[in-house]
Formats: C-alpha cells, sequence, structure tokens
C-alpha cells in the first residue's frame, strides 16, 4: 500500500477490549471497504487515523476491559486530539463521565454526562429496547458533513439493544434524538470529530452502512 | 378527529424470514414433519435482507435430533453479506457453541431442546453474554383438552412441559426474546395461533416474535393489531413468494401498523 495514499485508505483500529463479538464490526468496514484492524495494543490505536470503540455489556466490565489492557490512557489520549472516534453502544456510554449500572463507575469522561436506565417508559414499554427505532435532530443541529451526512430523516432506522442511555450534560453534545416508551432520550452524542452512537451501525441494514461510510468520509 | 394513536403502535413490528436449515438447504417443515427443499440459504438470506427483513432467524432442524452442532462455517457464509441482526439456533447446548455462533455472525442464539432439558442453562447462557442474546423457542403443539404442550427436536418429542408456564419460566430465567411457533400451523397458512400468541402476551416482560401460520396479509395484521406480537416470523410465504417483505410492510403501514421502510 502507497503511504501517500494514506488518507484515501485510512488506517482505522477497532478497539479490542475484550468486551463482545467484532466480527460483524469488522464486516462492515470491509463492506465499506477498509480493512479494519483488531487491536487491544495502546501504540497501534495511538498510530491510527481513527478508531472505533465497540462493546457489550455491563459498564464496569467494559471499563475493566480497557484498565486491564492499558489502553484508558490511549483512548483518552486519541480523543484530546480530537481524531475521529466513533463510540458504539456501551463503547459510545464509556465516552461519557460516569455509568449508573450496579453501581457507580467513571466512564473515560471524553464528553460529560452520565449513564442511566431507562425510566417511566409508558405503558410498560419493554426494558431493553430491542429493535429498530428513529433518529431525528435536535433543534438547531446540522448533519451535514458528518456520520449523519445526506441520510433522509424519515429513512433513519436503526437497529438498537440496551437497557441504559447516554444523557450527556451539554447540549452542544447532543447530535441525535429518539424516543422510546414515551421518553426521548439522547441517541448519539457528539464532540468535534467524536461520535457516540448508542445503537449499532453494524447492525443497521442500509442506513448503517450509509453510516459508517460517513464515518469513514469524516477521516 | 384523528383517534390518539396508542402507545404501542409507535413501535416498529419487526419482520423476520425464517431458515430452516438441513445440510446446506434451506427446507420447509410442514407440520414439522414432511420436508422439502426451498433453495440456498445464502442466497435466500441475501434476497430477504435486501428486500428489508429487519432480522433473520437461522435454525437447523436436524442439529439438535442427531447431537450435532450447527454448521458455524455455512452459518458465516450465509451472515456475509448481510448487516442486520441474525438469530442461531439448532444444537446448541453450551458456552462454547454459542462462542461458536456469534463468531460465526450471529448476534443471538435459540435454544429449544438443550433449555427443556437444563432449564438453567438459560440462566448461564443469559449471564455470560446478557439476555439480549438468549432466545427461547418454544415448539408448542395444542393438546385435545386445549392446552398447549413445548416439544423439542423440530416438533417431535413432547417435553412434559406446559408451552405458557414454560415461557414464564423461561423469561425468569433470564431469556430476552420468546420466538413462540405453533406446530399445527407451521406451514399451513391458516393463519397464527392468536390463542396461543395471547396466552404469552398476557404475562412476556420481553418481545414475543411469533411464528406458525402466517398466512394471508389479514392473518399478518391481525396478530400484530391485537397486541401479541412485537414481531412476526414465517417462512412459506417468503419461501414461496407469495409475499416481498416489502408488501406486507407497505401493507401494514396503510393500517397504521410502524414497520421499519428500507
Amino acid at each position: 500500500m502507497c503511504e501517500w495514499h494514506n488518507m484515501a485508505n485510512p488506517k482505522i483500529t477497532i478497539i479490542d477490549y475484550g468486551v463482545g463479538n467484532l466480527q460483524s464490526l469488522k464486516k462492515a468496514f470491509n463492506f465499506c471497504g477498509i480493512e479494519a484492524a483488531v487491536s487491544e495494543d495502546a501504540e497501534a490505536i495511538l498510530k491510527s487515523d481513527a478508531v472505533v470503540l465497540p462493546g457489550v455489556g455491563s459498564y464496569e466490565a467494559g471499563m475493566r476491559g480497557l484498565k486491564v489492557r492499558d489502553l484508558v490512557d490511549a483512548v483518552k489520549n486519541f480523543a484530546i486530539q480530537n481524531k475521529p472516534m466513533l463510540g458504539i453502544c456501551l463503547g459510545a456510554q464509556l465516552m461519557l463521565s460516569e455509568g449508573h449500572e450496579f453501581g457507580i463507575f467513571n466512564g473515560l469522561d471524553i464528553m460529560p454526562g452520565k449513564v442511566a436506565r431507562f425510566s417511566g417508559l409508558m405503558d410498560n414499554e419493554k426494558i431493553p429496547q430491542m429493535g429498530w427505532n428513529k433518529i431525528y435532530m435536535p433543534k438547531g443541529a446540522s448533519w451535514q458533513g458528518t456520520i449523519l451526512d445526506s441520510i433522509p430523516e424519515e429513512l433513519l432506522d436503526v437497529y438498537f439493544v440496551h437497557s441504559y442511555i447516554l444523557a450527556p450534560d451539554k447540549k452542544e453534545n447532543i447530535f441525535g434524538l429518539t424516543t422510546y416508551g414515551g421518553l426521548e432520550f439522547c441517541s448519539i452524542i457528539k464532540h468535534g470529530n467524536i461520535y457516540g452512537c448508542q445503537f449499532h451501525p453494524e447492525k443497521s441494514g442500509e442506513i448503517g452502512l450509509k453510516i459508517i461510510k460517513n464515518f469513514i468520509n469524516t477521516i | 378527529m384523528k383517534p390518539i394513536q396508542s402507545y404501542i403502535s409507535v413501535k416498529n413490528i419487526r419482520i423476520l424470514p425464517l431458515l430452516n436449515i438441513k445440510g446446506m438447504n434451506v427446507v420447509k417443515p410442514v407440520h414439522t414433519e414432511a420436508l422439502r427443499v426451498v433453495g440456498d440459504p445464502k442466497k435466500m438470506a441475501l434476497r430477504y435482507y435486501e428486500e428489508g427483513a429487519d432480522e433473520l432467524i437461522y435454525l437447523d432442524i436436524v442439529a439438535s435430533l442427531y447431537q450435532r452442532n450447527l454448521d458455524f462455517d455455512l452459518l458465516k457464509s450465509v451472515t456475509e453479506n448481510i448487516f442486520i441482526p441474525v438469530t442461531a439456533g439448532g444444537g446448541i447446548r453450551s458456552i462454547q457453541d454459542i462462542n461458536n455462533a456469534l463468531r460465526a455472525g450471529a448476534d443471538k442464539v435459540a435454544i429449544n431442546t438443550f433449555a427443556v432439558r437444563n432449564p438453567e442453562f438459560l440462566s448461564r447462557a443469559a449471564k455470560e453474554f446478557g439476555s439480549q442474546c438468549i432466545v427461547l423457542y418454544i415448539e408448542a403443539k395444542k393438546q385435545q383438552d386445549g392446552s398447549y404442550e413445548a416439544y423439542t427436536d423440530g416438533g417431535r418429542e413432547r417435553s412434559g412441559f406446559n408451552a405458557i408456564e414454560w415461557a414464564k419460566r423461561g423469561i425468569e430465567l433470564g431469556a430476552g426474546e420468546i420466538l413462540i411457533t405453533s406446530v399445527d400451523r407451521d406451514g399451513t397458512r391458516r393463519g397464527y395461533d392468536l390463542d396461543l400468541i395471547k396466552q404469552i402476551a398476557s404475562f412476556a416482560t420481553v418481545p414475543i416474535i411469533a411464528h406458525g401460520g402466517a398466512g394471508d396479509l389479514k392473518s399478518i395484521e391481525r396478530v400484530v393489531a391485537e397486541n401479541c406480537a412485537d414481531a412476526i416470523s414465517a417462512s412459506s410465504i417468503f419461501h414461496y413468494k407469495d409475499f416481498n417483505i416489502r408488501d406486507i410492510k407497505n401493507y401494514l403501514k396503510e393500517k397504521d401498523i410502524n414497520v421499519r421502510m428500507a
């Protein structure tokens, strides 16, 4: 591969910190024309042009997975440089300051906020939310040039599996909203080039793949 | 005046084609007994993905009968080019089997026979992978007294469990979803067994996927409109091209039932 074509073939690393199966994510990037590496090595992560922080499981297990691999500082340093990052599900939740799941645990604190359990859902709506749901734009936001670029809002149905929700402190970090059980919650957080999605783009059909392609285009 | 929508109708109803696998083929059991070869699983999965399926169910129907494992390589090739959640089942009987299925591209596993024989396995699996990963698959057959019994091994063996009670217990043990098939209706196109599905829906705190009997569009509308099912699954009507998945979604949308329009 030619070095000078670097940004045409950006080096993307999917961070492996022991939570969840990364195959489908790798497969989705592959489909979008990028051979993403899977790594638990801090050096490799810091040398990447962009990283993906995936994850399924509890908040505490996620942070423990990062700590035992000595990856907390690497991920934070990556974020401080405002290099493109995509957090998915638990990975997005870890980007906030703290998680309230089986106790209170510190997160990566890339954006201030907490992760709390769904509460006050109408009609005994089921938890976890498992299935497709819509994303819509918060007032005053713009999706142009972002991971949601040129996706018509009416087609923005994506796949969720979660019991806890992103609750960023700052309004400016709220990038996408979703309603479930009558409750409006933040489904995408954003800070500069860093995005966290509560849903799974790699499981969200053509729209999900478009989101991944858009992310690649932000690099 | 526009009626106020009840909240339930806001949620997207999922449509899940179900592939029964035997060897390298998709087969279609009629009353889970006679088998017909329908086609190539890889091609069919891709077709359903492109038609807008919300998820896919992949069940090896003989694996548990012959105490075999799923063909993980085949599963991997089937999930290769589809980017929606996949539930895989058939012969799952260890944590390692679940790991293998997930590695082969599944997101959830469906467990029937082994759970009936070892109910506590549901708890162990849910603890290890999270409830969202564990689907309890129940094959229910109506008995002469009107009750439903859970069957295993593709509708062949009685379990001695009342299907409704088993669903309740399965949820308590940690199953995150219930896939309920009416063995009597499967392959008949006579409509879902509403009585069976309603009984489970009355207490279920996890999503219910209804299967067995999907026929005309009305039969699909009914199982959804009566608030029985969170998701509907079908095989014959998709395999034999009675309907494209998109046809069904368009129809449901016209009836003010929310579906994902992909």
